[in-house]
């Protein structure tokens, strides 16, 4: 239910910046382009700058607070997790830390300060993904990118329209429920068990739900074949629609950022320019040319949010 | 050719035990102006989604007979095909938006038909500033008000320009201003461009003035088909509960025809010499001067009217100075002070956002208040909107105590699933969830309790929150819905952006005023605090029965 209320808390509004000025695809591609450096990136030092980026995109685009409430709820736990499984799991690294003794099955439990170092890494690694993914929902108009979608896969972008109509339904229907709970004498059911009841029955109205919602896109016309020709009609005319805005400068500079970022990404990793090992004991080697390599991904991307002749703030 | 017809169509849901429409043949041609009257269950909201092509294609079930829209068969042709000829609005304006943005909502359908963009953005700008919402094209849906959403709905389904219009109770969310201004925007639309409009509604007094025609159902089949003078002379003798309020007055105090409209009602009442002609300037009476009475018996009745209950010395509920101030938004309530007596019964109204539900969440201590107190003699227990938000349970003996059940008459169906109960029990069971537990409450509020309710549900609750309030509870119900307001409460509350603009008998509330205004009071030009059809027509009656000249008693100036 948490999750349904940060998904519905972080939807897309038009803001006053450059990222919200550009194109939904382009803004997508931008913010895609993030999670994709992230992923590729293996250094901490990489994935750092890649954080700085993110962040400082979203705050270029005005969403800075709400990508930081989302990363506190959201992936903040993934990194603890992820640190947390693999110093348990993880049985590389000869630095000892902790001796745990013999747990059965698991055999000697050796906490190693590489084995930790490596849950941070990869940590890291998910939590670019994760608000790279968040800045892309928090930026990118969701209409226009189901407008695009559908001139590639018309079902697909059915099932997306359903899914993300659906999400803020479902979540005031448990918004709903709470309240009504609370009016109960008795005050309702609180904490886990509370939660699981009203979980239980949002899920189980959404079947029904699902079903108001399709009949609805479908009483709009969605995927009407008129006389065999409807859908190449819907498609040309969803071409029309995207020609109606003409590529900005904007569209342009992020386009050509997110290209530089995954690039640039992909030369530094290949050239060893921020090396990094975890494993038997951690490296890393940090020297001032490096840092700058490093510091150009952030300049990169937010290179873009410089021009913002014609937005009023 | 018609623009929509079903020929012989009856219709089973899957799993049902009866048919849903039974044998409904009917014919609408372009241009008309329908009203589907019917009791709950009558089959009005299955008849509309049968024209939609969601009947059977969405919801299965044993289908035999045709229906056609503008020539098309419904069984050859899928929803989405049939969308391009029928605008569709369906009664929960929640699930009726899809998009983000109402803008792209707008736009949904036109872009769907393969419109060009400049068309598309054309008929975005025109239908939003027809129904009044180009202030909330760029709004994100989610956060739109539930009456803000209804009318987003209401453009979307119009926006493609069809030549059918099916409508499912458009005005439920919507104050008496906005659903008034709703009906004659229809009412425009549909004779200036000759959009045919098929409208499922209960307030039959908010709409029959702009029908052509009624159409009325019961148990699924098509009892009357009439223009609205005829049906209200059939409602009278075969469903009285279908009758406006305006002809159940005509009809005690004997008069004929039936009107369908306050315009229309006021007109024979002047032939009859029961109104007054309209006053020359210098004549008129002062704004807000009550007529005179004249003749004892007259003054006896009206004085029955406004007589104010006598109040009990305990508070069940005091409110002083309450603010309600929302972050980066505006105020919703502004020091609003409130005493409501033990057995006392209350209603506030006033339009969308003046304040009326986030009062009663204050009262029920679901909400802080920025500013201001707040003490009640006891618990208070909320009624909200939708009465299945309560429900969590798969029984309906678990969701509430035996005894409780009892007390709201569900004890026999104490094994049923909540979810298969009728909207009148789900609310019944809502009731004894919220009444249970070991404290009775001191007061009982309820939102907006009628909404989609025929008028017999509506008596019932009526006939069971009048008899808690003669146990002492006070009731305080925010509500829409004048006519029963003026059923059930003794003092009305008249709530605008955020502070109380009125507080008084109901007579004199809601007699004054001209949107929030019973049928019988916009009739009689709120003569004497009649509000009811019964007090109207004892006005009426005892009018009538004075010798002499009969000319404006009601005004009180004999011989005008």
């Amino acid at each position: 239910m948490s999750a349904m209320s940060a998904a519905a808390r972080i939807a897309y509004r038009r803001r006053p910046s450059p990222l919200h000025a550009a194109r939904a695809t382009v803004a997508a591609t931008y913010g895609l382009a993030l999670a994709t450096a992230a992923l590729i990136a293996a250094s901490p030092l990489l994935l750092a700058a890649l954080l700085c980026a993110v962040l400082g995109a979203a705050t270029g685009a005005g969403v800075g607070r709400k990508l930081l409430r989302a990363a506190a709820t959201t992936a903040l736990p993934i990194l603890v997790l992820s640190v947390l499984v693999n110093v348990a799991v993880n049985r590389g690294g000869l630095t000892v830390f902790a001796r745990l003794g013999d747990w059965g099955v698991l055999g000697q439990m050796n906490l190693t300060v590489e084995s930790l170092v490596y849950g941070l890494v990869f940590g890291l690694r998910l939590m670019v993904v994760t608000l790279a993914c968040l800045l892309v929902v928090c930026a990118a108009d969701p209409d226009e990118l189901l407008f695009a979608c559908r001139r590639i896969s018309p079902h697909s972008a059915l099932t997306a329209a359903l899914t993300t109509r659906l999400i803020p339904v479902l979540a005031g229907d448990a918004r709903r429920l709470a309240e009504a709970q609370r009016c109960r004498p008795d005050g309702g059911a609180t904490g886990a068990r509370g939660r699981l009841a009203i979980l239980r029955a949002t899920v189980g109205g959404a079947l029904d739900r699902s079903l108001d919602v399709a009949a609805v896109l479908e009483m709009r016309g969605y995927g009407a074949r008129r006389g065999g020709g409807g859908g190449r009609r819907a498609r040309g005319r969803s071409r029309s629609h995207q020609q109606l805005r003409s590529r900005s400068r904007h569209d342009l500079a992020f386009a050509a950022a997110a290209v530089s970022i995954v690039a640039l990404t992909i030369c530094l990793e290949a050239l060893g320019a921020a090396p990094f090992h975890a494993y038997p004991l951690v490296s890393i080697t940090l020297t001032p040319w490096r840092l700058a390599l490093a510091a150009l991904l952030p300049a990169i991307a937010l290179l873009p949010f410089t021009d913002r002749r014609g937005i009023q703030t | 050719m018609s623009v929509l017809s079903f020929e012989r169509v009856s219709y089973r849901y899957p799993g049902a035990g009866g048919d849903a429409l039974h044998e409904v043949s009917l014919t609408l041609e372009p241009g008309e102006f329908c009203v589907l009257a019917g009791l709950s269950g009558s089959g009005k909201s299955t008849l509309l989604r049968a024209a939609a092509g969601l009947v059977p294609h969405f919801h299965g079930g044993r289908f035999s007979g045709s229906v056609a829209v503008a020539g098309l068969d419904t069984r050859e042709h899928s929803p989405a095909e049939i969308g391009a000829l029928a605008g569709t609005l369906l009664q929960d304006p929640e699930t009726q938006v899809i998009m983000t943005t109402v803008r792209a909502e707008l736009a949904l359908a036109l872009e769907n038909l393969g419109n060009p963009p400049t068309a598309v953005a054309r008929a975005v700008e025109e239908t939003s500033l027809a129904l009044g919402i180009a202030h909330l094209l760029d709004r994100a849906t989610g956060e739109l008000s539930g009456g803000e959403l209804q009318r987003v709905a209401l453009a979307a389904a119009l926006v493609s320009r069809p030549p059918l219009v099916l409508l499912d109770e458009p005005t439920s969310q919507l104050d008496p201003v906005a659903g008034d201004e709703l009906i004659w925007q229809l009412r425009r639309l549909n004779q200036e461009s000759d959009t045919a409009v098929l409208l499922v509604e209960h307030r039959l007094e908010r709409c029959l003035a702009a029908a052509d025609r009624v159409i009325a159902m019961h148990a699924g089949a098509v009892v009357c088909d009439r223009d609205p003078g005829g049906f209200l002379e059939w409602a009278a003798l075969h469903e009285p509960s279908l009758q406006t309020p305006g002809a159940r007055m005509f009809a005690r105090a004997g008069l004929l025809p039936p009107p369908t409209g306050v315009k229309q009602a006021r007109a024979a009442l002047r032939r009859e010499g029961l109104l007054p002609l309209p006053a020359a300037p210098e004549d008129a009476p002062a704004a807000g001067a009550q007529p005179a009475l004249v003749g004892r018996r007259l003054r006896r009745v009206a004085e029955r009217f406004s007589s104010r209950a006598e109040r009990p010395a305990e508070a069940a509920l005091v409110i002083r100075g309450l603010w309600h101030e929302i972050r980066d938004g505006p105020a919703i309530l502004r020091g609003v002070d409130l005493r409501v007596e033990a057995g006392e019964r209350v209603v506030l109204m006033g339009r969308n956002g003046a304040g009326k539900s986030t009062l009663l969440r204050h009262a029920a201590g679901l909400l802080a208040p920025t500013r201001g107190s707040l003490a009640s003699a006891g618990r208070v227990a909320l009624l909200l909107q939708n009465p299945g938000d309560y429900f969590l349970h798969e029984t309906v003996e678990e969701e509430a105590a035996a005894a409780d059940l009892e007390q709201v008459g569900l004890s026999e169906l104490a094994l049923r699933h909540p979810r298969d109960l009728s909207g009148g029990q789900r609310q019944r069971l809502a009731l004894a969830i919220v009444m249970g537990g070991v404290e009775r409450p001191a007061l009982l509020a309820l939102d907006e309790p009628t909404r989609g309710m025929d008028r017999e549900s509506k008596q019932a609750l009526a006939q069971r929150l009048l008899a808690l309030a003669g146990e002492g509870i006070a009731v305080v119900l925010a509500t829409h819905d004048a006519e029963f307001a003026a059923e059930f409460a003794t003092r009305a509350v008249l709530l605008a952006e955020g502070r109380v603009i009125a507080d008084g008998p109901i007579a004199e509330i809601l007699a004054g005023g001209w949107y929030f205004a019973t049928e019988t009071a916009r009739i009689l030009d709120g003569a004497h605090g009649a509000l009811r059809p019964d007090q109207g027509a004892e006005l009426l009656l005892a009018a009538r029965a004075r010798s002499g000249p009969a000319e404006c008693l009601l005004a009180g100036e004999v011989g005008r």
